[in-house]
Order: structure tokens, then C-alpha cells, then sequence
């Protein structure tokens, strides 16, 4: 086994050691951006759901300040909003280089996107079952728990899912600027040394890696829609 | 029960006003079942939200339940002291009021037995009182086989009993239905509609329901007010409003439901039916209670020498009271003619001259 590997890969074996951690790294980046991101894409997206004109709480101040801050930063190619936030980066964590200085910029290259996406998962909540909790005295953390949030599950985790793998995509370029990771590996060890068998291992693995989480999006967003009959899946 | 009193509510919408209910009065009384109808857009669907709260009127008083509301500068408030009810009591009294809807609107990733539960939870009740209550609302809309079904197994006719069950969990004494048959099939509308009338009549529950359509209101109302550019145009027992419609609007909505109402299709189009020859006459005559059990065509035959040709008759059931609608042309005596009409007037029956030969 070891001999086949070292024959197919023979600097994949050689770096063994800066390859898993680079894996590592990956994981770690995509784990704690991704959790972070979540957690305030979400409640981005409800905020949006709820303050806009014909939500369950029209506020305009609010809607138009965060979907202003959304566009902005969706509209920075990540590159650039990377080298943009160093000093911020630095500021907040004290470093802009490595694994805790990637997180600052991935989780703004993250949230407005996922953002977005949460906006568009919960509208596609009938306003008529808002309209029937409402009309049972349901108040506004009822509506956003109780339907929204609840009706909408499949599309959220459909939403996530897209979100994590544009999320991969990030890591790597992250990567190509100090973050370390599979992205840095592929780039410092393969591409630069001229290891052709690196950057393929790489690709192999961010492909395994991105099916996978397709797969099992895919398979909880089915599982989760609760419709038995014709067509078990929305889409 | 319920009492609305110059009740207004204008929308602005991209700058021009669209005014949805304009100076409505009604009275509604306990244990009725009221119809509101009218074409769409007529604001039927808004004053109905306004009773719960939905919407907010703009101005107008409201007395529901053991409420006296009254509307001032978009807020609803207590009629004595004037103080606006927080959203809390909002919430309490929409609570105390059942709703359902044309589309159902039931959460489709909840079972049955979870939709019902909806409005029962963080209302102080345990799991097991509530599972009781979810399973005595099942056997009230006849569906104890489908409590762990999810809606998309349920044909459209459940899923609308599903929502009554939940509209009557919270024991409303109130249950507001919007078009809540019209998505339905016929068959599944009367099944509905005999449901709506048995709550009404086990639970002395008050129905106010909102339909376009002229049958549903015919075959459960006891009143009803007709509704037009956001104005009720004509109100009163659904009987009296089927037997004699003032409006244009209401012999619309009546000609609608009733057989009767091909009469225009063959005047319009002047088929050899209704075609009177000089000296003839097209009537319509209306029986109404006060005269649906005589034979009255037999007797103006007999006593006038008139010929009576039958084009098109109906008999109707208003809640187990008949109405009689017949369109005939007499054919005779210009004056016997005469006299068989004001006997038939004088007789109570509903005369309509429609063309004279």
C-alpha cells in the first residue's frame, strides 16, 4: 500500500506531515467561519424577513441599513475585501495571518451571501400561514420559531449546504494569502514546486469534500420536508 | 356578539388610496351565521380581518366578545378609557376568536395532531391535556384516523377540517371563515359547509363567513350583507335578500344561484322559449313564504281563462324554508291578463313583467 501510494503520489507521501495539517486547517477554518457565519447570516436573514415593508415588524431604518451593509459587501470580490480587512483583522485578533487571522475575512465574505440566502429560504414561507399563527395570538418570536424558522428547515439546510461549499472555495483562496490550509498547500507545494500529483490529490479531495456535503444537505433537506406523496422532493 | 360601527380602513398603496371599508355597520348576533358577500375586492376579506385584529382599522367602534374597541390614529383601544391595547391583549383577543382561509394555511412539516397542538402550547396546558383536547377536536371534525398524517396526504376537504380543529381549539365563541370553501370541490364544499352548520348549532358557535359565492351563503346563512366598493349595500335575512334583492349588485349574486338566472341568457339571446306574440306577456313570478303552498297557476287558469306556458321553474330550500321562482307567458284576455296579475299580487306572490308581446 505504502509502496502504491509513494508510486501514484510520491510528494503527497513526502509532505505527509504539512499535508494533514494543511487538511486540518481546512477544517478548522471552515468549522469555526461557518459556525460564526451561521449564527449571524441567520439572524441577518431574519432581521431582513422581519423589518422589511411587509413583515411581521416593518421597520425601514433597520432593513435599509443591513441590506445596505449586505450589498456593500457582497459586492467586494473576496481578494480584495482579504487585503481590505487586515487591519481590521489585526485589530480585532491580534494577528492577520494564519488559520485566526482567515476567520475575520471569511466570515464577512460569508455572511452577506448566506445572508441573502436565509432572506430568500424564509420568503418562500407562505404569507398565509403567518397570516393563521397570527391569527391564534401568535407574537413575533412565535412567528419567526414557530413558522418561519419551522416551516422553512428543508430551504434553510438547502441554503446551508451552498453556503459551506462556496465556503470551501473561500478557505482556499484564503489560503493563497496566509491562511494556511488545502488551498496554501496545493498552491506552495504543488503549483510552485512544480508537484503535479499535489494539486491533483487536492482536487480529488475538495471534490470528495464538496460531493459529500451535497450529499448529505441533499439527503437532510428530503428527509426534513415531511411531504409523502408525489414528488417527495420540493425542488 | 358581535357589533361594528362606521367602521373605516383605507390602504395607501404606492401613493394612491385604496379605500377597503368604508363606513361599515353591522350587528352580528350570538350564535348566528352570517354571510358577507362580494366580489373580490370588495373588502369583504379586509372587515373580516378587522374583527380579529388582523388589520387595524383606521376609525369606527367594535364591540366582539366582551370587547368594546374603538379605532383612532391606526391603534385599536379600549372604548371607556382610551388607552391602546398592547400587543398582548391583541394577541388575547385574536386568540379568542377562530379563524380559517381559503388556502388552509396549515404548517406543512407539522403532522395533524401538531397543527391542532399549535395554539394549545404556552397556554399553561400539560402534554396529556393537551393530546386529550387535540383528540377531542379529531372526533369533532371526524378525522381521529389522521392524527399523525402530514397535510400533504390529505385531500383539501380535510385539510380545511384539520384548520377548523384548530380555529376551535382555544374554544372560540367566534369562528371567522374566509372563502374557506373555495378551493374546495363540490362535494368536498357541502361536506364543509354541513360541518360549519352542525359547530354552529352543537356549540352555539357564531359563524361570520366571507364567500363570492352566492350557493354557500343560500345553502348555511341566516343573514346576509352584501358588499360592494367597500360598502355594505344591502343587509337582512338571507331569505327576504333571495326573494326580493334590491340592488343590482345582490340580483346578480342571487340570479347566480338560482335556475332561474338562464332566463337573461335566453331574453338576451331571443330564443323561440321566451319569443311572446302580440297580447302575450313574459312574467316572473317569486312564491315566497307567504305564498309558496298555492296552487295559484291553476287557479288563475281556471278563474281567468288565461293559458299559462311554464318556460322555467325553480323551487329552492333556504334553511328548510321553500322559494318559489316561475317564469311563465300568459297568453289571453289583455284584461284577464290584468287580473290574473293582481290577483297573483294581491295573492303575495312576486310579480316581474319581463315582456309584453
Amino acid at each position: 500500500m505504502d509502496e502504491w501510494l509513494k508510486s501514484v503520489m510520491p510528494n503527497v507521501v513526502a509532505y505527509k506531515a504539512r499535508f494533514f495539517t494543511s487538511l486540518q486547517q481546512t477544517f478548522q477554518m471552515m468549522l469555526w467561519s461557518g459556525l460564526i457565519a451561521f449564527a449571524i447570516g441567520l439572524a441577518l436573514g431574519i432581521v431582513l424577513t422581519v423589518t422589511r415593508k411587509d413583515g411581521i415588524r416593518p421597520n425601514a431604518i433597520v432593513y435599509r441599513v443591513v441590506d445596505l451593509v449586505v450589498n456593500v459587501f457582497r459586492a467586494i470580490p473576496f481578494v480584495i475585501l482579504l487585503i481590505f480587512l487586515i487591519p481590521f483583522t489585526r485589530w480585532l485578533t491580534g494577528t492577520a495571518i494564519g488559520v485566526k487571522g482567515a476567520l475575520v475575512p471569511l466570515v464577512f465574505g460569508c455572511v452577506p451571501f448566506y445572508t441573502r440566502q436565509v432572506e430568500a429560504a424564509l420568503a418562500s414561507v407562505e404569507p398565509g400561514k403567518i397570516e393563521a399563527a397570527r391569527s391564534m395570538g401568535s407574537g413575533m418570536f412565535g412567528l419567526i420559531f414557530r413558522v418561519y424558522l419551522h416551516e422553512a428547515v428543508p430551504d434553510l439546510i438547502r441554503v446551508t449546504t451552498i453556503t459551506l461549499i462556496s465556503l470551501i472555495g473561500l478557505t482556499t483562496m484564503a489560503g493563497a494569502v496566509g491562511a494556511g490550509g488545502i488551498g496554501s498547500f496545493a498552491i506552495n507545494y504543488g503549483q510552485n514546486q512544480n508537484h503535479q500529483d499535489i494539486v491533483n490529490v487536492c482536487v480529488i479531495i475538495l471534490l470528495v469534500f464538496v460531493s459529500l456535503l451535497q450529499l448529505l444537505g441533499n439527503g437532510l433537506a428530503r428527509r426534513t420536508t415531511n411531504r409523502h406523496l408525489v414528488g417527495t422532493d420540493k425542488q | 356578539m358581535i357589533e361594528i360601527n362606521h367602521l373605516n380602513k383605507t390602504f395607501t398603496e404606492k401613493g394612491s388610496k385604496v379605500e377597503a371599508v368604508r363606513d361599515v355597520s353591522l350587528h352580528i348576533a350570538k350564535g348566528q351565521i352570517y354571510g358577507i358577500i362580494g366580489n373580490s375586492g370588495a373588502g369583504k376579506s379586509t372587515l373580516v380581518r378587522c374583527l380579529n385584529l388582523l388589520e387595524i382599522a383606521d376609525s369606527g367602534d367594535l364591540r366582539i366578545g366582551d370587547q368594546q374597541l374603538t379605532f383612532k390614529n391606526g391603534r385599536a383601544c379600549q372604548a371607556g378609557s382610551g388607552t391602546p391595547l398592547s400587543e398582548k391583549d391583541q394577541s388575547r383577543l385574536r386568540r379568542s376568536i377562530g379563524m380559517i382561509f381559503q388556502h388552509f394555511n396549515l404548517l406543512d412539516r407539522s403532522t395533524v395532531f401538531e397543527n391542532i397542538a399549535y395554539p394549545l402550547r404556552y397556554t399553561g396546558m400539560s402534554r396529556k391535556e393537551i393530546s386529550e383536547r387535540v383528540d377531542e377536536l379529531l372526533a369533532l371534525v371526524n378525522l381521529q384516523d389522521k392524527r399523525g398524517a402530514y397535510p400533504a396526504q390529505l385531500s383539501g376537504g380535510q385539510k380545511q377540517r384539520v384548520a377548523i380543529a384548530r380555529a376551535l381549539a382555544n374554544r372560540p365563541q367566534i369562528l371567522l371563515s374566509d372563502e374557506a370553501t373555495s378551493a374546495l370541490d363540490p362535494d368536498a364544499t357541502e361536506s364543509i359547509l354541513n360541518l360549519l352548520l352542525n359547530l354552529n348549532e352543537r356549540l352555539g358557535l357564531t359563524i361570520v363567513l366571507i364567500t363570492h359565492e352566492m350557493a354557500v351563503i343560500k345553502s348555511i346563512a341566516e343573514r346576509v350583507a352584501v358588499m360592494e366598493n367597500g360598502c355594505v349595500v344591502e343587509e337582512g335575512e338571507v331569505y327576504d335578500v333571495f326573494a326580493r334583492p334590491r340592488e343590482e349588485i345582490t340580483r346578480r349574486f342571487v340570479a347566480s344561484a338560482s335556475a332561474l338566472s338562464r332566463i337573461n341568457k335566453l331574453l338576451a339571446e331571443d330564443s323561440p322559449m321566451v319569443r311572446t306574440k302580440p297580447g302575450e306577456l313574459l312574467v316572473k313570478l317569486t312564491f315566497t313564504r307567504e305564498s309558496v303552498g298555492e296552487a295559484a297557476i291553476s287557479a288563475i287558469s281556471q278563474k281567468f281563462g288565461i293559458a299559462v306556458n311554464i318556460v322555467l321553474a325553480s323551487v329552492e330550500e333556504l334553511r328548510g324554508v321553500a322559494l318559489g321562482g316561475l317564469i311563465a307567458i300568459f297568453h289571453g284576455d289583455a284584461e284577464q291578463i290584468q287580473a290574473a296579475l293582481d290577483y297573483l299580487i294581491k295573492d303575495k306572490v312576486e310579480v316581474e313583467v319581463l315582456r309584453r308581446g
